[in-house]
């Protein structure tokens, strides 16, 4: 397959802070290097871009010698965490700004699908949006009115056709706008989290749509997501960026798998040393501890995985629950505790819950837990995922013989009769 | 704005590259994407008049309530002379082709800002919506000379004596229709450009299209004008075409061949400078914005 898209080490430069201030002494200092031919003084002070730390310099790079290539027809995920460099990457594939340094190569026509409703008018109709959309993504007339009645198939909104989108609900404005963009007719095709919003049914059309259009139509397809399960499931190849560098390329799975063990031991447990100073209530120590209250990593499928979880009080709140959510390395949900606060507080300052979780029921893989206090449909006071890494393995069970292959995540009692 | 690289990449559609100092200026991809500037002017009209009673009769109530408001102010209690001109015809005219320019430039000057979200997602050559709103202007233009015309007929129906020179009509509308067109189109790329930076402008921007409106003959005759303030009204480019429209319509103004050159000379230099400003801004406006 012929490669379509050519990266080569793009780099942005973003300005932190507000531009305000400040910024025409910067402009003037700029243009007085560059009519001396020099460079532009600022390129050079950026630093890499972790947004949890304070840097020196008030520019900094969002991304950073990035490098890949994508082939005809591949679904090419696009993860990392927020602030890693997704969205500025897809902004400089989608030609919305312009990179720093480097270069891009492009063949085929591009559409972007970033958020959601991209140019509609809330004044007008359905259709109207259509058209208009349409055109704003780069199609022309006829082929729009070639493709009006399967757009308005596929977004399932025909009742609502003839009335203005701001009369619509958010679920169904994103329909209509995923739908123009995944009828047009681009070599190429930018996909950012739209798939976040809608209900189960649509998200499940699309991401079928998604796979159709790239195996069928042989168009590229490039997914941004943070959800591992969902690019994971959709994606053959996959980058993950980190702090606007490349991390890692290749194999969805495998990349994924990598990338956790390699974020691994930094986040044996979570310990907050400076609890968010507004919450009622906040996680102060989270841990995956064994019996003897030593924190691994690695348990027994026959070994009790024990949850202690440090929890600070500023305000009581009787109705606050706590729960905790066995995550697979994906990211999806497995099953979930909750338990009352007001069962275990006994008005100190901080309390400790210890949870003991079943034995010889998780299946030998790796997981993680996610943990919330919030109050049932109201606050959520802190809500924190991906942490407290185990990792189940298999100490003799009956599928011994099947270690490495996902087979599920939970071992299910049963009898032959 | 990225290069069609047949002749440097062959296999390649597109380039992405840094922003260059230098003077792209695409204009067959604007063609390309003429359908797109077709449906902005199609939203522009019909956005107008969404959720109202009267619709696209709007256009036509503002410049009758602009020129009543004018007779009382500026002509029963200012007693400013309009030239021996019917003060109807005299305003309206003024109204007519001053609020084509004021329009696009406003509509203009703040493309960057109220698009940002659109341009944030995708792409197309950002000239297409400035473009687009000279296009929708120069529509309700169309409709309020209409308007013009017909009070016009119905003055010489009246037997009004106003001398009408039809050679001159058909070779000065045209002209200052573009002369129009392409200082508010200059003037507004060049102002929305520099907000895109700096806020500070924006302020500025209402202020000086009215303050522009008393600079340029739109309540007096330029005949009127005779203290030290004439020559800054003789330099406003505006200033030639208002009066050789009324000198070509109403039979009173000045119609001059130099004025008239003058205006057209400013308009191409406004609109080169605007075009390179747009340029270089519309490539990374988004970090700014």
């Amino acid at each position: 397959m012929a490669t379509v898209i050519s990266v080569d080490n793009i780099s942005k430069q973003y300005r932190l802070g507000q531009v305000g201030t400040g910024t025409v002494s910067h402009d003037l200092n700029r243009w007085w290097h560059s009519i001396r031919g020099k460079s532009d003084p600022y390129l050079k002070i950026g630093e890499r871009n972790d947004r949890g730390k304070k840097g020196g310099s008030n520019y900094t790079w969002a991304l950073k010698d990035i490098s890949f290539e994508v082939k005809q027809g591949e679904v090419l995920g696009i993860i990392g965490r927020n602030g890693a460099g997704k969205s500025t990457l897809l902004k400089i594939l989608s030609r919305t700004t312009a990179p720093t340094t480097g270069s891009v190569k492009i063949k085929g026509r591009v559409a972007s699908l970033l958020e959601v409703g991209t140019g509609f008018h809330p004044d007008l109709t359905g259709s109207e949006n259509i058209y208009l959309n349409g055109a704003i993504l780069g199609m022309k007339r006829q082929e729009i009115r070639a493709k009006f009645d399967e757009i308005v198939d596929f977004a399932g909104i025909e009742r609502y056709i003839d009335t203005p989108v701001k009369r619509y609900s958010s679920g169904m404005y994103v329909r209509l706008a995923f739908a123009v963009a995944a009828h047009l007719d681009s070599e190429i095709l930018i996909v950012d989290e739209v798939l976040a919003v809608g209900d189960a049914e649509f998200q499940k059309k699309c991401l079928g749509r998604m796979r159709e259009v790239s195996h069928g139509g042989g168009r590229t397809v490039l997914f941004v997501s943070h959800n591992m399960g969902v690019v994971s499931q959709l994606c053959d190849n996959s980058l993950i960026l980190s702090n606007g560098e490349l991390a890692l390329s290749g194999n969805t799975s495998e990349i994924i798998d990598r990338y956790f063990k390699q974020n691994q031991s930094s986040s044996k447990y979570y310990l907050n040393e400076n609890p968010i100073p507004a919450a009622d209530l906040c996680f102060i120590e989270l841990k995956a501890i064994n019996t003897r209250g030593e924190v691994i990593e690695n348990f027994k499928f026959n070994e009790h995985i024990f949850i202690s979880v440090k929890i600070l009080v500023r305000k009581y709140h009787p109705s606050a629950k706590l729960s905790v959510t066995l995550q697979n390395t994906a990211g999806d949900y497995l099953s979930t505790i909750v338990e009352n606060i007001s069962d275990h507080y006994r008005n100190a300052e901080t309390f400790i819950l210890k949870i003991k979780l079943p034995s010889g029921l998780i299946a030998p893989n790796s997981y993680f837990f996610r943990f919330a206090l919030f109050i049932p449909n109201g606050k959520v006071f802190e809500l924190i995922e991906m942490v407290c890494p185990v990792k189940v393995y298999d100490d003799g069970t009956g599928m011994a013989i099947f270690e490495g292959m996902n087979y599920g995540s939970f071992m299910m009692g049963h009898e032959l009769v | 704005m990225p290069k069609i690289l047949e002749e440097v990449q062959g296999d390649w559609d597109m380039l992405i590259e840094p922003p260059k100092g230098s003077f792209q200026f695409n204009l067959s991809e604007v063609w390309r994407y003429k359908y797109l500037l077709v449906m902005f002017v199609k939203r522009d009209l019909v956005s107008v008049y969404k959720q109202t009673i009267l619709g696209p009769v709007w256009f036509l109530i503002q410049p009758v309530l602009t020129t009543i408001t004018y007779l009382i102010i500026f002509g029963s209690i200012a007693k400013i002379s309009t030239d021996g001109l019917p003060p109807v015809l005299f305003y309206l005219s003024g109204i007519t082709v001053w609020n084509y320019f004021s329009e696009t430039l406003t509509a203009t000057s703040n493309t960057f800002i109220v698009n940002a979200s659109i341009f944030g997602k995708v792409y197309f050559p950002r000239l297409v919506l400035p473009l687009s709103k000279v296009i929708s202007g120069m529509i309700k233009f169309l409709i309020q000379f209409l308007l013009f015309m017909t009070i016009l007929a119905f003055y010489l129906l009246r037997g009004t004596s106003i001398h009408i020179d039809l050679v001159g009509i058909l070779v000065i509308t045209p002209f200052v229709l573009m002369i129009m067109a392409g200082l508010g189109l200059g003037l507004g790329l060049i102002l929305s450009s520099l907000t895109t930076k700096y806020r500070d402008l924006v302020f500025l921007i209402g202020f000086g299209v009215q303050l522009g409106m008393y600079a340029t003959p739109i309540i007096y005759p330029l005949s009127s004008i005779t203290s030290k303030y004439k020559p800054l009204i003789m330099a406003n480019p505006l200033s030639f075409l208002i009066e050789a429209f009324r000198h070509v319509y109403l039979g009173n103004g000045l119609l001059s061949v130099k004025g008239l050159s003058y205006s057209f000379l400013f308009m191409i230099v406004i609109m080169v400078l605007g075009i390179i400003i747009f340029n270089r801004v519309e490539k990374t406006f988004m970090d700014t914005v």
